[in-house]
């Protein structure tokens, strides 16, 4: 900046002591020299960009739970005055009381809760075994039965539907139940169904939590195994005592996913129970009695409704995501994910 | 063992020693089998599920799509041979079935890539260090876990969405109302493009893409995330010396982060396909879902869901085959 810079200056102050003056910069040049340049600039533009960026699909993303938590606590005339959009004017808590008492929300909350949770906990652990067995093991037949998990994961399960329900309403296995009791039991309408497809890694993209966890399973060193079984330790304990443990973060991620799959899916619900079954999460989406739908344009009034049950149902998720989320991002890094 | 000890002072040395290790051998496998029967056993849950209950299914499912079915009043039913009716009726009888086949897979190879590009972009984002990084990956999340099933479905019939999202109230005088919810207009954009020798099918993709938005950001969870962890894994040291010898950002993106990434846009492509042609509020999936609905319609939907899986297939395999030549796997070892 300063072409003309001459030699700093030295004066002598003490016998000891010189000083010397150095024809500094003021610090506004410097500051400019700093921060107005192309470098500087392109920087902060191009973060400003990405902020904006990032902001903007974060609000097309929450979008919906906004809308959703603003209409459920709109009174019907909120909702047909031009006037009120997101904000009601006359908040009211009228639909989630109504939605509460007359469509069994805590029976349903109950009996998902258990349902998922037992679902849930037993694809964790079966998965886990599976895609351990895939990992580590030289077998005969291993890549086959791989391929098979993947056919598994590639076939909608919409396809098989009809067969399915078919299935489990005159359920039996190679002919042996029949031999037994002289009759096949139908097992709609009770939670069998889902828990034998969890414990057999079957139910909704266990394929892909297997795939992951197998993954993950072939980062981690032989050797930590080998040391294990040197010091007399057998492979199920090796297993149970080593393995399971470092895998914490991958188990609580599909846990995760399983658990708020089950949570709010409504394709197998609706193929293995009816309306004799018991009442579940999906039962509760209806207008409840004690709200008058009745009149002209209520449309949008029923869609508030509906926004309600949508709020119950997944706050309990958001709760659990809440306090989950780290190990989500955590356990699909370490997965480490590749082609090969 | 430890006979051998003393085994040099007497005679009957040799006998001992054949005989212990044999003995030993008799009662122990080798660790190898030992393994391989661990490994069958860690897999027997899969394998006993695959095929006691899976393959009966696919087996009944494919065996529906060539019978006529009735259910017998008191349970059970009963099943007549009907050879390929069902698929001739779905391919020939029913009116809209081909062309939403024709439409939903179109749709699905337009799909793929700005899906798969888009989440490439924002993992490349959402990797370097910004304000809330922590923040931003858990909201980009979100829609895997909480947009699905019950809620999605509660969603998609959302007319209040739309009705809030909507700013529309606001007259500009022109008399022509611009609807908010679609973002950019076509319109505007081909008066823009005009002049560019850009033909209005790429112009009108854009656009589609950019007012269908919600839907997209919606299925880029997953993938997302796939790309993170791959651009994670790409040691710094080869961006510091490609930065050392003058590469600017744009080539290191090209030389550098593209080929490292390539076997994760190998594995979304596949995982997009799959996840797209199997989710329910697909166009073919929901037609095919009304078709059950209709009488005698259960058969004649498995005849449907079969040829419409059939192609899901190919398109699975032409896309893994003409991605796997461009890859770039960086350890041979």
């Amino acid at each position: 900046m300063n072409n003309t810079q001459t030699a700093p200056k030295v004066t002598k102050e003490t016998k000891n002591k010189i000083r010397v003056d150095f024809e500094r910069t003021p610090l506004l040049e410097r500051l400019k020299a700093k921060l107005i340049n192309m470098y500087t600039v392109k920087r902060v533009v191009w973060y400003l960009f990405r902020f904006l960026l990032l902001l903007g699909i974060s609000y097309i993303i929450l979008f919906p739970f906004f809308s959703k938590i603003a209409s459920s606590f709109m009174t019907p005339e909120d909702l047909v005055d031009v006037t009120v959009r997101l904000i009601p004017k006359h908040p009211t808590l009228d639909t989630y009381k109504a939605i509460i008492t007359g469509n069994n929300y805590f029976t349903a909350l109950g009996n998902t809760f258990l349902l998922s949770l037992i679902c849930a906990v037993l694809q964790m652990f079966v998965c886990c075994f599976i895609a351990y067995g895939f990992a580590k093991f030289k077998f005969k037949g291993n890549g086959i039965l791989f391929l098979l998990v993947i056919f598994t994961m590639v076939v909608p399960h919409a396809t098989l539907s009809l067969s399915m329900s078919t299935k489990f309403k005159y359920f039996d296995i190679l002919g042996i139940i029949q031999l037994l009791t002289g009759s096949t039991p139908s097992l709609l309408n009770t939670n069998w169904p889902l828990y034998i497809l969890s414990m057999t890694g079957l139910a909704y993209k266990n394929g892909l939590f297997i795939f992951m966890l197998r993954q993950f399973y072939r980062g981690i060193p032989d050797e930590l195994e080998e040391s294990a079984y040197l010091d007399g330790s057998g492979i199920f304990r090796t297993f149970f005592k080593i393995i399971l443990p470092l895998s914490g973060t991958m188990m609580i991620t599909v846990f995760m996913f399983a658990f708020c799959w089950q949570w709010t899916d409504n394709f197998y619900t609706e193929l293995f129970y009816n309306i004799t079954g018991p009442t579940l999460l999906p039962d509760i989406i209806k207008v409840p009695k004690a709200l008058n739908t009745n009149y002209a344009g209520s449309s949008l009034y029923i869609a508030a409704i509906k926004n309600a049950c949508g709020m119950l149902i997944v706050t309990p998720l958001i709760i659990l995501y809440l306090f989950g989320q780290r190990y989500i991002v955590q356990g699909i890094e370490r997965s480490g994910l590749t082609a090969d | 063992m430890n006979l051998n000890i003393d085994a040099g002072k007497n005679g009957k040395k040799q006998k001992l020693t054949i005989d212990a290790p044999r003995k030993k051998r008799k009662s122990r496998v080798s660790l190898d089998v030992k393994k391989a029967r661990a490994g069958w056993i860690f897999v027997l849950p899969f394998v006993l599920g695959f095929f006691l209950i899976y393959l009966p299914v696919i087996f009944d499912a494919v065996r529906f799509s060539f019978h006529e079915m009735r259910f017998v009043i008191g349970g059970g039913y009963t099943l007549e041979y009907v050879g390929f009716q069902n698929y001739s009726e779905a391919l020939f009888v029913d009116p809209s079935f081909v062309t939403t086949l024709l439409g939903g897979i179109k749709q699905l190879i337009l799909d793929i890539p700005s899906i798969v590009i888009f989440s490439l972009f924002v993992a490349l984002i959402l990797n370097q260090k910004i304000a809330g990084r922590a923040a931003f990956r858990a909201i980009f999340f979100i829609p895997v876990i909480l947009t699905t099933g019950l809620i999605s479905e509660i969603d998609a019939g959302n007319i209040l969405n739309q009705y809030m999202g909507d700013t529309s109230g606001i007259d500009d005088g022109s008399g022509q109302q611009s609807t908010a919810a679609e973002i950019v207009s076509v319109m505007d954009f081909e008066a823009l493009f005009s002049n560019m020798m850009i033909g209005t099918e790429i112009v009108e993709y854009v656009v589609g893409l950019v007012n269908n938005i919600f839907n997209i950001v919606n299925r880029c969870g997953v993938q997302m995330l796939i790309f993170l962890s791959g651009l994670q894994s790409i040691s710094p040291a080869i961006y510091e010396s490609c930065s050392i010898d003058g590469a600017s950002g744009w080539e290191t993106f090209w030389k550098i982060t593209l080929p490292m990434v390539s076997p994760m846009i190998l594995v979304n492509t596949i995982y997009t396909i799959i996840d797209s042609f199997t989710a329910s509020d697909n166009r073919v999936m929901a037609y095919i879902a009304g078709v059950t609905e209709q009488s005698g319609g259960d058969v004649l939907a498995s005849a449907m869901y079969w040829m419409y899986f059939l192609i899901v297939i190919l398109i699975i395999a032409i896309a893994a085959g003409l991605l796997s030549a461009f890859v770039f796997y960086q350890r041979k070892d």
